[in-house]
């Protein structure tokens, strides 16, 4: 830098972590112009060369494109390599380009404007169709077309980049993603993209961290800007300080250390060392997170949202679709359990079609009091339910129920369903296993009248803690005061505990806090059964029940159901784990803004 | 999304019903069989067949028609497990043609129904 130049400040952003690592280097803005297309008139004379401009350039593109599927093949096995396979097929659709080179012949046109009008046509059909995967076909047809469009503007691929940088873009397809990989880059980050693009999916196959969803990203950085991306919290750091390095580089070593670690630990049980077998399962909302829960080595998924399948829709799916996604889920993971929530619609999470706005929404309509108030839409949901339960390792999960009346209503519709799918003849177990959420303090005191009625009760920590402390922690001015260590929580967890398991049911926990470290020896201690958690930190709540004698995590449990503040409750637990496990960071270092 | 169909451009379908070879048609119905419905893979294995045939090959859905030897129409019907599809053959093969296409679709594509 030179003196006349501003020092520029650094400035934090925090997006989706998408591929774990810690890296930090020049950024390299990779942005794609959207190609503007002309229509433009050729003379009858130049037809011939326009169609050979036109097949050159596909002929261009097919070649990039089968060395990019080479190239995956080797990098990402032929599995993985498959996401490339369609768009080589569409370079080689004779029937598209006869038809192309017939528009450009009879419209006089140019190759450019023929091709884009004409691929189009196809991707608006797909982009409108109503099932994801044929949605996401749609990315792979632009993504040709603009191969093509490139190529007939003689513009090569950018495929070397010197040093390695970090790659700052709005968007990647999987296709540059790949093709730059080629490069030694650092990591990739962009503004748009979920945990679960190709994009992503990639950046973990090839092990280049990545952090998505940093909205105003590119705006704010500069070709050869210093920047720090931390994979593991989703957060970018721009032009970062000798001191925010320092302390990334000792997180980084934390996290390496630890990670050598915990890969040792993924087919072990979690098992305390005096034989106490607990079950570590997933939170899971997408199913393109199964793979990396398998990974993780997670005893089955002890939640699945299946509201997910709503999410940006304007009606509720039909059994057909969801039967499709649920089979997908259980077949994935058979022969590992899988608990489907019923939808848990309202609250924080309405359906854009839902106009009527409530003064209390968590209060309000949500969860099984929506369900039992639209039984054919749930009917539809428990028959698709029971279609993929036929391999014996599927449970049903009710949420937000507040009293008896509820569940057995509920119980009975399932009954329903099945006599439903008995008539059309359809397999499904009979001896389905139901459950309740115990998230409404009702359900926690009448629990033990609950769990008379159903195979396994799961505690959601985040709606019963607010409910009970009457804190909405999406409020700032009042969120401080969500204390999950709050000792009216861990003494309400306890009687839920106790009294689920005098009544001989599972007694699982779905929140948050079954996620928190600082909480898991506390949580083995209460006695619970089973810890269903983000998959994220499963490896680490692993470690922890792994170290922990059952009979000493007890005793801690009962010292900690003596104190009276939640900050001596944290100070104890923190404390606890440092005694047993000294070696998982915490997250207070993360970066302040 | 009906609507966007229309726009689609449907190979030879007029000039096909006029045409008289036309009048020897063959139609056929069939049901997707496998779990994961028409997607890439079954999709370029129908494609790649069809091709091997001289005779025309259109695929109809909701009333709607696609070319049979074209990938990216096959991609456009978003033809999932229990669709039905009508199709059409009409050419000097299309018996054989018929008959190579009704089988791989009975097959299931080879894939797990």
């Amino acid at each position: 830098m030179t003196p006349t130049e501003p020092i520029r400040q650094e400035v934090v952003f925090r997006g989706i972590a998408a591929s774990a690592g810690i890296v930090w280097g020049p950024a390299y803005i990779f942005q794609k112009q959207t190609p503007v297309i002309s229509e433009n008139s050729v003379e009858a004379g130049h037809l011939d060369a326009e169609i050979h401009r036109l097949r050159s350039a596909v002929d261009r593109s097919r070649k990039e494109l089968a060395k990019i599927y080479e190239f995956a093949k080797q990098k990402l096995g032929d599995h993985q390599a498959k996401i490339f396979e369609a768009q080589l097929m569409i370079l080689e659709d004779l029937v598209l380009f006869e038809a192309i080179v017939k528009r450009i012949l009879a419209e006089q046109k140019n190759a450019e404007y023929i091709v884009h009008d004409e691929i189009e046509k196809y991707r608006r059909v797909m982009v409108a169709a109503t099932d994801e995967y044929t949605r996401e076909r749609a990315l792979d047809v632009e993504d040709v077309r603009n191969r093509i469009l490139r190529n007939l503007r003689d513009e090569k691929l950018i495929s070397r980049l010197d040093g390695s940088p970090v790659i700052v873009a709005p968007n990647l397809a999987a296709a540059d993603a790949l093709i730059l990989s080629r490069n030694t880059i650092l990591a990739y980050v962009t503004e748009v993209g979920g945990v679960t693009s190709h994009m992503a999916l990639l950046a973990r196959a090839l092990k280049i961290p990545a952090v998505v969803g940093l909205r105003q990203l590119t705006s704010a950085v500069h070709n050869g800007d210093r920047i720090l991306v931390d994979g593991y919290a989703g957060v970018v750091v721009v032009n970062p300080s000798p001191d925010t390095i320092k302390m990334y580089e000792e997180k980084r070593e934390r996290y390496r250390e630890f990670e050598e670690r915990l890969a040792g630990l993924r087919d072990l049980p979690a098992e305390t060392p005096d034989g106490r077998r607990v079950e570590l399962s997933a939170n899971v909302e997408l199913a393109e997170e199964l793979e990396f829960i398998k990974l993780q080595g997670a005893d089955g998924i002890g939640l699945y949202r299946s509201e997910s399948l709503l999410l940006g829709r304007e009606v509720f799916p039909n059994e057909e679709e969801q039967y499709r996604e649920y089979r997908m889920l259980v077949d994935t993971m058979y022969p590992k359990r899988v608990v489907i929530r019923t939808f848990d619609i309202g609250g924080d999470k309405f359906m854009t079609s839902q106009t009527s706005r409530e003064n209390n929404p968590f209060l309000g309509w949500r969860g099984i009091r929506v369900m039992l108030d639209r039984p054919e839409i749930f009917l539809e949901q428990l028959r698709a339910i029971l279609r993929v339960s036929d391999r014996r390792t599927v449970s049903i999960m009710f949420p937000m129920i507040s009293n008896i009346k509820e569940l057995r209503r509920a119980k009975e519709l399932v009954e329903d369903a099945k006599g439903q799918l008995r008539s059309r003849g359809l397999a499904f177990d009979d001896k389905v296993r139901i459950g309740t959420m115990i998230e409404v303090p009702a359900a926690a005191v009448i629990v033990e009248d609950l769990a008379r009625e159903v195979d396994f009760i799961s505690i959601g920590t985040n709606d019963l803690i607010q409910y009970l402390l009457a804190v909405d922690r999406g409020n700032d001015i009042v969120s401080g005061l969500y204390q999950e260590f709050h000792p009216a929580v861990v003494r309400f967890l306890r009687r839920i505990i106790e009294r689920g398991k005098e009544s001989r049911v599972r007694v699982a926990m779905c929140g948050e806090m079954a996620g928190d470290p600082l909480a898991t020896i506390l949580l083995l201690g209460l006695g619970l059964d089973e810890f269903s958690v983000v998959p994220k930190v499963l490896p680490e709540i692993k470690k922890i029940i792994r170290t922990v004698k059952y009979r000493d995590a007890k005793k801690i449990a009962k010292k900690a159901l003596t104190m009276v503040t939640e900050d001596e409750m944290k100070n104890y637990l923190a404390d606890v784990m440092k005694k047993y496990s000294p070696d998982i960071p915490r997250e207070e270092e993360r970066i302040q803004e | 999304m009906i609507g966007y169909w229309v726009e689609i451009p449907r190979t030879n379908i007029r000039q096909a019903f006029t045409h008289s070879h036309f009048l020897g048609m063959i139609e056929r119905e069939v049901v997707i069989k496998n779990r994961a419905g028409l997607h890439t893979r079954p999709a370029a294995t129908l494609v790649k067949l069809a091709a091997k045939f001289k005779a025309d090959f259109l695929i109809a859905k909701d009333g709607f028609e696609i070319n049979g030897k074209s990938i990216i129409g096959v991609m456009t019907l978003a033809a999932e497990q229990g669709a039905k599809l009508l199709l059409r053959f009409s050419g000097p093969d299309e018996e054989e043609a018929a008959e190579a296409i009704l089988q791989l679709f009975d097959r299931a594509f080879d894939e797990p129904t």
